[in-house]
């Protein structure tokens, strides 16, 4: 569905990503981590098109999409949503959702149709009417999602979704996002709640200062060495290692 | 043209610079630190020019250079009065809502002179309006000589404010980094106030320069607005040092256009550095990137 | 469109249609109606990009001071007949809009600086409007005075009346249609939060460009209509601060992105002209009335921006909201 090959951008001096790749296959629900600063959100810009990359590639879809505006890439199935939530804050929930149904459709009651559909399974069907402005951290993630998803996309990248929200609100978001991917699209994910990222995902990679520097499957990455040393520096993750080698 | 002309079209261009340099340092100076697109700038400085007029009317009879220290005093009150009652306590949220604020204050500042003082272009006649100074094979009236050489000297004057005072020092903290400076304790809304009131000191004091030599009436704000904005952009917005190159440059821009291509067409050079500067490099010609 | 408002709709339409019977057709009347239909039409031109789309301009009169100029000059100069030169005039407006909207958004300048590039823009045409042989500079330009349905002159000012009422009511359609089509509801959204609206599918340079275009085009219209009407035109008039200044004003007023934001914000403009215009009758000691109500309206402007974003119409809107919002809590 998504391959990233050596993808760097740069910032002035700065350089936030530094020739990732990765690949999300078709169907899969697939999760970047790594700690504050390693380059997650810019990776994600970045291969939506909001940056200009500075070297590699991104092929969506076996199709070389490298460069593109954002606009094209949504318009050919791959959607991001936004750690920061960016709601229309004063268009109604149901408007909010609309603007991304309308990609698709130029009727306006199919568009309006397809977004109280899309409501529904976010579980924002109570609120259609209210000013986004009005909503919860919790709303706006879930309007957040439900606006890409009024897309189409065949590719979802998820910024984030639970950031900031309760345990129970958390279990609410990955049920979504199970059935999301249920409904056949692909996923790709920043999280930072290990435990959402260890029961959703099939596939993990981890990024730091721009690098990728593990992939695996969940459990595998959970153990890795230099994993634990990325997120606790060094001396910490050989205590916590060699605490679990002598029980 | 004959290198002569070009010469003298050269320095009445910086002459009349020195008078931007002013003006646009009052609106860089409110920009830098409150980040407020002034637009009430021409129209201040309008007002601030009938301050000067009728101070120079009997029964007062006040020459303007002896006015500038009222002026000033009185023009740093008024910003600072209309900070606290007005811009402070309405311009929050998008900066669009911050430039109509300011657009609102123009056009009442705007319509009160023209019903106060009717339409009218009103001048002093100072006597020594007609004193021509020889600068090369340049002549340059003197109160223009004057204007150049005092602006130049209180922009050092505030330069030297900014950077030994303390509150010149806080003025720069709170430029630099507003929540910072409020965690030392530093009175964020008050520097604020004092900042816009400064800004419009500026206005004060170029008023005085100016109307030995100039007019005003009511829609003079119009004609320096978009000079202000024109140098403020030029020299990168924020930047004092931008703003004083960019008033020189505007200045003999100015000149040279007016020269080349006549009174009417000539005009066309402001506006036309505006638009391409924020086309082409909207950071300014000094700013990065 | 729900039955109350369609007949509130049309009841306007008829009560609007009938208004200058109702004074017996006379001038003062015809006229007050016409300045306020003129000017919620140009407001409306203003709002469709300042409002529905967030891209505010201070320089709108650069496109009315193109259409005027553009039929003025096909008609006096080449021979054309008005009726002709409407639509040519109409193409230029959105021609300087497009290309006003291309070079500024490709620079990608938003908020204020958009704001401040177009008062430039204005200014630059006024300068060239003013310098340059074949609009005659600063002299003007006079129609000659033929009047007759098929040379888009009226001996009766009710023709220009009926003609301001079909503009206005036009863009009042087009701003009905923005409420609810793919078109509008994109403008919104870039209004509301560009980023977003890229991730969303949304080209937002196109769609700006387009909107500037359609504003450009409707303010152009209107800048024939005002040639036609006065049979006088020149710089400051067409390319003058105080038109821009005055849309964006009726816009503003009435509540910049709704639909009957412009109309309201008209009627409150000549209501407040024609009352300070009558206090100066009554006292001798005001000379010249107009600048008071130019100063109401600096100050309703500083007071909507600062306490009601959603303009006039806000209020109404805002109490409207509150039990629906409770209905679901």
């Amino acid at each position: 569905m998504l391959e990233v090959h050596d993808l760097t951008k740069r910032f002035g001096g700065l350089t936030a990503v530094d020739g990732a790749s990765l690949e999300v296959p078709q169907g899969a629900i697939v999760a970047l981590i790594g700690p504050n600063g390693a380059g997650k959100t810019t990776l994600f810009a970045t291969i939506a098109g909001f940056h200009k990359p500075d070297g590699g590639r991104v092929l969506f879809r076996g199709e070389d999409i490298t460069g593109l505006p954002p606009d094209r890439i949504c318009a050919r199935g791959m959607v991001r949503t936004f750690q920061n939530t960016q709601p229309f804050a004063k268009l109604s929930v149901l408007e909010n959702i609309m603007v991304g149904a309308w990609l698709r459709t130029d009727d306006r009651h199919a568009c309006q149709q397809r977004a109280t559909e899309i409501a529904r399974r976010v579980g924002l069907s109570d609120r259609l009417d209210d000013m986004a402005s009005e909503l919860t951290v919790a709303g706006c993630k879930r309007l957040e999602l439900a606006r890409a998803l009024a897309t189409e996309p065949r590719l979802l990248l998820l910024d984030e979704v639970m950031a900031g929200l309760n345990p129970t609100e958390i279990a609410g978001i990955v049920d979504v996002v199970r059935a999301i991917r249920a409904g056949g699209v692909t996923i790709l994910l920043i999280e930072h709640v290990m435990q959402a990222v260890m029961s959703l995902a099939e596939d993990v990679f981890v990024l730091n200062d721009g690098r990728i520097i593990a992939h695996g499957p969940p459990a595998a990455i959970a153990s890795d060495r230099g994993v634990m040393e990325a997120y606790l520096g060094r001396g910490a993750a050989e205590r916590l290692l060699g605490d679990t080698a002598h029980a | 043209m004959s290198p002569d002309i070009i010469f003298a079209g050269v320095v009445n261009g910086l002459m009349a610079g020195g008078i931007y340099v002013l003006v646009a340092t009052g609106l860089t100076l409110i920009y830098g630190v409150l980040h407020i697109i002034n637009f009430a700038h021409g129209s201040l400085l309008m007002l601030a020019m009938y301050a000067v007029f009728f101070l120079f009317r009997p029964p007062l009879g006040l020459d303007p250079y002896l006015a500038l220290p009222l002026v000033t005093a009185g023009a740093f009150l008024m910003g600072y009065v209309l900070y606290r009652g007005v811009i402070g306590r309405l311009s929050h949220g998008r900066d669009e809502n911050i430039l109509l604020i300011t657009l609102g204050l123009s056009i009442v500042a705007d319509n009160v002179a023209l019903f106060l003082f009717t339409g009218d272009t009103q001048t002093i006649g100072v006597a020594y309006a007609g004193n021509y100074i020889s600068l090369g094979p340049a002549l340059v009236p003197l109160p223009k000589l004057i204007s150049f050489g005092a602006s130049m000297l209180i922009c050092a004057l505030l330069g030297l404010f900014m950077s030994q005072t303390d509150m010149g020092k806080a003025i720069r903290a709170v430029a630099k980094e507003r929540q910072g400076a409020r965690l030392v304790g530093i009175d964020v809304e008050n520097i604020f106030a004092v900042s816009y009131g400064i800004g419009i000191a500026c206005l004060g004091a170029a008023a005085c320069l100016l109307m030995p030599f100039f007019y005003v009436s009511p829609s003079s704000g119009h004609v320096f607005v978009l000079i202000a904005f024109t140098t403020v952009v030029l020299g990168g917005m924020g930047s004092f040092g931008g703003a004083l190159a960019g008033g020189l440059i505007i200045g003999v821009v100015e000149s040279l256009a007016g020269l080349q291509f006549g009174e009417q067409l000539g005009q066309l050079g402001i506006p036309l550095v505006f638009i391409l500067i924020l086309l082409l490099r909207p950071t300014g010609l000094f700013g990065r990137q | 469109m729900s039955r109350t408002a369609l007949l509130a709709c049309g009841g306007g339409l008829i009560a609007a249609a009938l208004y200058p019977l109702l004074f017996g057709g006379s001038n003062y009347a015809v006229n007050l109606g016409f300045l306020v239909l003129f000017a919620a039409f140009l407001g409306q031109s203003w709002n469709i990009a300042g409002g529905f789309a967030g891209q505010m301009s201070f320089g709108h009169a650069v496109f009315f001071g193109t259409g005027a100029y553009a039929s003025t000059i096909l008609h006096v100069s080449h021979g054309w007949n008005p009726w002709l030169a409407w639509p040519v005039a109409i193409a230029a407006g959105a021609a300087v809009g497009a290309g006003i909207g291309t070079l500024s958004f490709r620079a990608g300048l938003r908020g204020s600086y958009f704001a401040l590039v177009t008062l430039a823009f204005a200014e630059a045409f006024r300068i060239l409007a003013n310098s340059v042989p074949f609009t005659r500079g600063g002299l003007g330009m006079l129609i000659k005075s033929d009047p007759h349905p098929a040379n888009l002159q009226f001996r009766d000012p009710i023709w220009f009346y009926y003609l301001a009422l079909v503009l206005c009511v036009l863009s009042l359609a087009l701003a009905w249609w923005l409420t609810r089509s793919r078109f509008g509801a994109r403008l919104a959204a870039i209004r509301e939060n560009e980023d977003a609206a890229r991730a969303l599918g949304i080209n937002t340079f196109r769609e700006k460009v387009r909107v500037l275009a359609l504003s450009g085009a409707l303010c152009a219209a209107g800048g024939t209509l005002y040639a036609q009407k006065y049979l006088y035109i020149d710089p400051s008039i067409a390319f003058g601060v105080d038109k821009s200044i005055e849309m964006l004003l009726v816009s503003m007023i009435g509540g910049a992105g709704t639909i009957f934001g412009p109309l309201i914000g008209a009627g409150v403009l000549h209501f407040v002209s024609e009352v300070t215009r009558e206090l100066g009758g009554a006292l001798p000691a005001i000379k010249n009335a107009q600048p008071l109500a130019l100063i109401v309206y600096g100050v309703i402007l500083v007071i909507i921006v600062g306490y009601l974003p959603d303009g006039s119409m806000g209020l109404f809107r805002r109490r409207r909201a509150l039990p629906q919002g409770q209905g679901h809590a």
